[in-house]
């Protein structure tokens, strides 16, 4: 297959993972929002050298993966591209901050290396419960949860719509690049001597698709306003969901949970 | 009814697409818009939906086709595009028919029998929950036409929806226009599709009417489609 056809299969393949049937999946897009969002506000205000702290964060993605269903391959396979650029993030910490915070054996860990591990994995962390919920939740009910916190809905008719162009303009670029190849065989890619008529015909294109795309949803009735999924209204299992969740985030966050059971597996004192 | 009276329209300055036009279209007609490549058929489409500006006067049920009307003549009008992946643009084919429902205040409950009802009248209830990009090019063009219908036109306006059918599919898709009682305005190429489906024929020309009348008396002429860069509908052709 292409690399844009499976570009764009990928990207249907997160419907195809939001239309599945799990728990999770049943449970109220709201709920689930608000839980990722504390999730994130919370992973990243955790102290860049509270590694152990941080370190229980990583339950909730790990359940949350295991009770939809979706292998977390998944998610590191889907997020390959973006992952290292997270990474990245802390790289020359070690090189800035050379002071030792712990000692290995004899060997020193500077506080330079336990802040770029913080900072990874805080990054980490944090595309996994993104992933987890667009994986979960239609693109319509997020958006339809994000009207209810009352965002407002230009921004996310906005989202909603370059969520659904992203698709027209990778069949345009596949529709496209099919053609060049047909008339370069043997050409890796496309040679940068095209590359500025490539782009030109592909923002015309685009542009007369979303054209007619957007004719065809005002001719009927589309006056600016979505009418999102049928979202039911919560039930308990939602409510117990997001509380038991948020609270347990609380918890981790206040108490260092790893070094409570740390101490008391090595017969410390609290 | 639909009224043209010298309607004109242009896209640029001195580039006239539709030249003066006049035509009634009765209530219950089936009305077949032919002509070559820029005759205009597309154009005269658009200028009846709103979508392009004209000069002259265009009514639908005596509603003049303007601003203030726009969205009174729009739910009266349904326009099935030749392209149905620009027509099908939410993830599954039941959201697709029911997006025009709920956009014109209808409840959820009303919105989703009415879909329910729209793809059982044209055997479609089995691709209800299907994701469009899953589905085949007939299916497509079948549910492009659902979506249309959830919104109880009283015309349907039709372009080329029999391009890029295999012949049983483009069967089916004459089937069901003939079996919709709607008014309907069909442009195409496929004069044999024409034939079968419209009564009356609307032949255009350089933006130009230049014929109208019963359909068989037009597309059997061969003189004159000829003269309009168009040639006989292959099952009066005698070549075979």
């Amino acid at each position: 297959m292409d690399r844009i056809d499976h570009a764009a299969s990928e990207l249907r393949e997160m419907d195809d993972l939001a239309a599945l049937s799990s728990p999770i999946h049943s449970l109220h897009p709201l709920a689930k929002l608000i839980v990722t969002i504390l999730y994130i506000f919370l992973t990243v205000s955790f102290n860049k050298y509270d590694l152990s702290g941080l370190i229980v964060m990583l339950l909730y993605p790990v359940i949350a993966f295991s009770v939809s269903g979706i292998p977390i391959r998944t998610c590191f396979y889907k997020l390959r591209i973006v992952l290292p650029l997270v990474c990245a993030v802390g790289l020359f910490n070690p090189f800035f901050d050379r002071v030792p915070l712990l000692y290995i054996g004899n060997i020193s860990v500077s506080c330079g290396v336990i802040s770029m591990i913080t900072l990874m994995l805080k990054g980490v962390f944090c595309l996994m419960a993104s992933f987890i919920l667009v994986a979960t939740t239609t693109m319509d009910a997020i958006c339809a949860a994000l009207r209810k916190i009352h965002i407002p809905n230009m921004i996310v008719t906005l989202l909603l719509l370059t969520y659904r162009y992203i698709s027209v303009m990778i069949d345009e670029v596949s529709i496209m690049t099919t053609a060049y190849k047909l008339r370069a065989p043997g050409q890796k890619g496309i040679h940068y001597s095209a590359w500025g008529s490539f782009l030109g015909q592909l923002l015309l294109r685009s542009m007369d698709r979303a054209e007619e795309l957007y004719s065809s949803m005002q001719l009927r009735g589309f006056c600016g306003e979505f009418q999102y999924a049928d979202v039911p209204p919560a039930k308990l299992i939602d409510y117990l969901y997001a509380v038991f969740a948020v609270g347990a985030f609380f918890l981790c966050r206040m108490v260092n949970i790893a070094s409570f059971f740390g101490s008391i597996a090595l017969g410390g004192s609290l | 009814m639909i009224r043209f009276e010298h309607v004109s329209c242009e896209y640029e300055k001195g580039q006239t697409v539709l030249n003066d036009l006049s035509f009634e279209i009765q209530n219950s007609d089936s009305v077949g818009l032919i002509g070559a490549n820029g005759a205009g058929k597309s154009t005269l489409m658009k200028v009846l939906l709103g979508l392009l500006p004209y000069q002259g006067l265009i009514t639908v049920d005596d509603l003049e086709v303007n601003k203030q009307n726009i969205k009174e003549i729009r739910r009266k009008l349904g326009f099935v595009l030749q392209n149905s992946d620009n027509q099908m643009f939410m993830p599954t084919v039941y959201e697709d028919v029911m997006f025009a429902p709920l956009n014109y205040g209808m409840s959820r409950e009303k919105a989703e029998k009415r879909t329910d009802a729209v793809l059982a009248q044209l055997g479609l209830s089995d691709l209800k929950h299907r994701h469009n990009h899953k589905i085949s090019g007939g299916e497509k063009r079948m549910a492009a036409i659902a979506t249309v219908l959830a919104m109880e036109p009283d015309v349907l306006l039709m372009d080329e929806p029999t391009s890029a059918l295999d012949p049983y599919n483009r069967r089916i898709v004459i089937n069901t226009i003939n079996a919709l009682p709607n008014t309907k305005i069909i442009t195409s190429h496929d004069l044999d599709m024409i034939l079968d489906t419209c009564q009356k024929v609307i032949l255009l020309s350089e933006g130009r009417i230049a014929a109208q009348g019963n359909a068989k008396e037009i597309l059997i002429n061969r003189e004159l489609l000829e003269a309009n860069r168009m040639e006989l509908p292959l099952c009066f052709s005698q070549k075979y």
